[in-house]
């Protein structure tokens, strides 16, 4: 398997993600500096977290005109997987290849923390590991993760089924007190309505590990694994 | 060729919750500042282009803020242009 992560100016994510496609799926990882125009006909694209561009103007407003983003928008039309991760989010957002925005949180604090979310949805190619309503516990790291789109859009992400996570509390409850950015209907992650390209706010790829403190964001690439393979779920796995 | 300078505001869609605007909103009223009723805080961007009129201009403007300057989706823009040729 060929995983291709794009490194923006402001990529700070783009290592943890390189370390969890080659640890954790054992894949054939390269980093693609965002100049480049070629991402190499990987299996899966992975837009990282940090503050492309120092997030001037709007997270991800710049980054999404790099000459790569071409290239992964053709990518992503044509239904191959895409995973936009934090930053990587704003900049499928920007893009135009997921709906809606996000906004500065609405405690105007930079949230780093272990957070809870839930898989709503556990039949994409990027949850299949997980089991509808199983709780994660994912680390956070964004001053702007506050998640908006109009009330025709909500309606349609719920009704499709493209709500994939959501922030909860300890017992899988989706509380204000748990939706600490702030986000429209506590929402942490999205699909696109082909469902090849996700984006979240939390961080799977720190959480990996025992020794990162959790491997509840395995399962993502463990899915993702299982979906390009075609194979039953942890076969190729090992570890 | 005319030069206009064009001062684009943008404030955050009405009806989104702007947390700033807010902050900044507590904070005028703490200093005792009660007329205060409602606070935006947006960003100003100045551009000085270069256009054969006014119409052109406000177009070009308007269509940076559509591709680029602006999210329609959390935000709103106004023009406001200066001939300073």
């Amino acid at each position: 398997m060929r995983v291709a992560i794009v490194t923006f100016p402001g990529s700070n994510c783009d290592h943890d993600c390189y370390r969890a496609a080659t640890e954790v799926l054992h894949a054939d990882a390269k980093l693609i500096w965002h100049r480049e125009r070629d991402l190499g006909n990987p299996d899966l694209v992975i837009l990282p977290g940090g503050f492309s561009y120092g997030d001037y103007l709007r997270p991800g407003a710049i980054a999404r005109f790099s000459p790569i983003m071409e290239e992964v928008v053709r990518y992503a039309k044509a239904g191959r997987p895409v995973l936009g991760i934090c930053n990587g989010f704003h900049i499928l957002c920007e893009a135009g290849l997921l709906p809606g925005a996000l906004v500065r949180n609405r405690t105007l604090k930079f949230l780093g923390l272990d957070v809870f979310v839930r898989v709503e949805n556990a039949g994409t190619m990027f949850t299949s590991a997980y089991t509808e309503g199983q709780v994660l516990r994912l680390p956070i790291a964004h001053g702007e993760g506050n998640y908006v789109a109009d009330a025709a859009t909500l309606e349609a992400l719920e009704a499709e089924g493209r709500v994939v996570f959501r922030y909860v509390d300890a017992n899988g409850e989706a509380t204000d007190e748990a939706n600490l950015n702030g986000s429209m209907r506590n929402i942490a992650g999205i699909i696109n309505e082909r469902g090849n390209v996700l984006g979240l706010m939390p961080h799977p790829e720190r959480a990996v590990s025992a020794l990162l403190g959790s491997t509840d964001g395995r399962g993502i690439f463990e899915s993702i694994l299982a979906a390009i393979q075609g194979t039953p779920l942890g076969a190729a796995i090992a570890g | 060729m005319n030069e206009y300078v064009i001062d684009v505001s943008i404030t955050p869609r009405e009806g989104l919750l702007d947390p700033q605007g807010k902050v900044v909103l507590n904070a005028l009223r703490s200093l005792d500042f009660d007329e205060v009723a409602d606070v935006k805080v947006g960003r100003l961007i100045r551009l000085r282009i270069l256009a054969p009129n006014m119409e052109v201009a406000r177009e070009r403007a308007d269509e940076m803020c559509r591709r680029l300057l602006a999210n329609p989706v959390t935000e709103e823009y106004e023009l406001e242009l200066e001939n300073i040729s």
